[in-house]
């Protein structure tokens, strides 16, 4: 089972086991880890899972879809690195794969 | 006195988000969820479209798997509550058991409007609310031929541009004039109606239906008002809910088109708030009018908003409402509450499908609707969540962007 680690915006870690398949955002708000309100629940509706994936995983992620890149575009903060944490669907390459989560959401 | 007990009545978005905000802000003391379906508490918003679709699987749709209520102490019942007694603040339940609470939160929810025609107890004739519902009708969406929806809300019509992809032969009867007519501006209907005619659906508007017909005990047609028998083997409706309001009118509170509550979201008992589609609460970005909405947004904002309160942060209850319904390919996002609209100016073009409108009342823009534009709705909502000072004249202007102004005009 794939294990992603969050890291809030204080530095405080939360190492998190993810079943293939499942989105990010649910594997964090199933180990509820604070920061990421996910209020539409995964719908790409709201905005509020935005998180940094670091680097080294960024080659392993699905492209940007139009929806997903129009919503980031006025999230607080936007990286280079910023994602949606629904649309990043758990596989094997993911394993291990560091999420930093902004001061804000939306 | 310090809080030992909180008990929620409705394990719902609302409810369950109560218990995991008090016990997200540090709150120790008991938690019990009463849920009157089984299971464990789930999001409804899929159960009409990517659920149904089988795109999503059941555990895609809980808040939480099952050793979190025990990891965080949230007692879950399973049963129903069938009265409450104020004066010992005890809620009494089905199985003859009672929980005692220091604060007591309705989030009751809605149950579907019936369909009141004769026929609507045949086989083949749903409503969709539940997980149950949605695990029936499943199974069927993909071999249904000829169905009559009835209803074009947003359940009605995320069902008709679920079943149209399913090759389905989709009839759409709505006594209005429009699709979403409750919801969205007339230029957006269009635009839904378009899509859907493109997609196959056929409407029939300013229509209803007299009785649906069967054999077997099962659907086989619909007779709509003015007399044609429509061939169907299945009909879904969603004509609107009904708030579960019996529970709150029986134990004396005030009740008045939902459970009555202030700005503070408290019933006219003070040990006793009610929030979500139950709740009847003066609407800040509705001119204070009385307002209940149906939304995973005010669920769960006014979930947040009571667990503060209980824990010695009350604030007025003011958050924009917002709302989204996805229908084949579109997306569809709103900001705020286009009630009373007077004046819209339109943003992009309904031919590609990229299409915003910008409602105004007096000259104030009141609420935004976009179709696949989903950075107009974000910045929507930024502009929105304070008293909005974008002008019709401004938004009117050549190569007007709601986020360069949402980012110009920040404070």
């Amino acid at each position: 089972m794939p294990t992603l680690t969050f890291i809030e915006h204080n530095g405080t870690e939360y190492k998190v086991s993810a079943d293939i398949g499942q989105s990010a955002m649910q594997a964090a708000t199933f180990a509820s880890v604070p920061g990421i309100p996910a209020d539409c629940g995964g719908a790409c509706a709201c905005a509020t899972c935005h998180a940094y994936v670091d680097e080294a995983w960024l080659q392993h992620l699905p492209a940007l879809e139009s929806t997903e890149n129009d919503m980031l575009d006025c999230a607080i903060e936007r990286r280079d690195n910023s994602r949606l944490a629904c649309q990043l669907f758990v596989t094997e390459e993911l394993d291990g794969m560091v999420l930093r989560l902004p001061a804000a959401q939306f | 006195m310090p809080l030992t007990s909180v008990v929620i009545v409705g394990a719902g978005q609302a409810g369950f988000q109560v218990a995991a905000s008090l016990r997200q802000e540090g709150y120790e003391g008991r938690i019990t969820l009463i849920g009157d379906e089984p299971g464990l508490p789930y999001q409804r918003p899929p159960l009409s479209k990517a659920y149904l679709l089988g795109k999503i699987k059941e555990t895609a749709l809980l808040f939480r798997p099952a050793d979190y209520f025990d990891t965080q102490r949230i007692t879950l019942i399973h049963d129903q509550a069938t009265a409450i007694d104020r004066q010992n603040r005890r809620v009494l339940l089905s199985s003859g058991d009672a929980v005692t609470y220091d604060h007591l939160v309705l989030a009751c929810g809605a149950h579907n409007r019936p369909l009141p025609v004769p026929g609507a107890e045949l086989q083949g004739v749903f409503g969709v609310k539940t997980k149950q519902d949605a695990d029936v009708l499943a199974p069927l969406v993909k071999k249904i031929r000829n169905v009559v929806v009835v209803g074009a809300g947003f359940i009605g019509l995320e069902f008709a541009a679920v079943a149209a992809e399913q090759g389905a032969n989709v009839h759409v009867l709505e006594l209005g004039d429009r699709p979403m007519a409750r919801a969205v501006s007339a230029d957006m209907s269009q635009l839904f109606r378009q899509a859907h005619e493109a997609w196959g659906v056929k409407f029939d508007f300013r229509q209803g239906l007299t009785r649906i017909e069967g054999s077997d005990g099962k659907v086989s047609g619909v007779v709509t008002s003015d007399g044609r028998t429509l061939p169907a083997d299945l009909v879904v409706f969603g004509i609107g809910v009904i708030p579960n309001t019996q529970l709150a009118s029986e134990a004396g509170l005030a009740i008045e088109n939902g459970i009555r509550v202030d700005a503070n979201l408290l019933t006219s008992d003070s040990n006793i708030s009610a929030i979500g589609d139950v709740a009847c609460f003066p609407c800040l970005h509705n001119g204070e009018r009385p307002t209940r909405l149906e939304s995973v947004q005010n669920a769960a904002d006014q979930a947040r908003n009571v667990a503060a309160r209980l824990l010695g942060k009350p604030t007025t209850f003011n958050a924009l409402p917002w709302f989204w319904t996805d229908q084949g390919n579109l997306k569809l996002q709103i900001a705020g509450l286009s009630t009373g609209y007077d004046s819209t100016l339109s943003l992009g073009s309904a031919e590609t499908q990229q299409f915003s409108v910008l409602c105004f009342r007096n000259e104030q823009l009141i609420a935004v609707e976009s179709c696949n534009r989903p950075g107009d709705h974000m910045a929507a909502r930024k502009i929105l969540a304070r008293p909005p000072k974008l002008t019709p004249a401004e938004a009117a202007a050549e190569g007007f962007e709601l986020k360069a102004w949402e980012l110009a005009n920040r404070d």
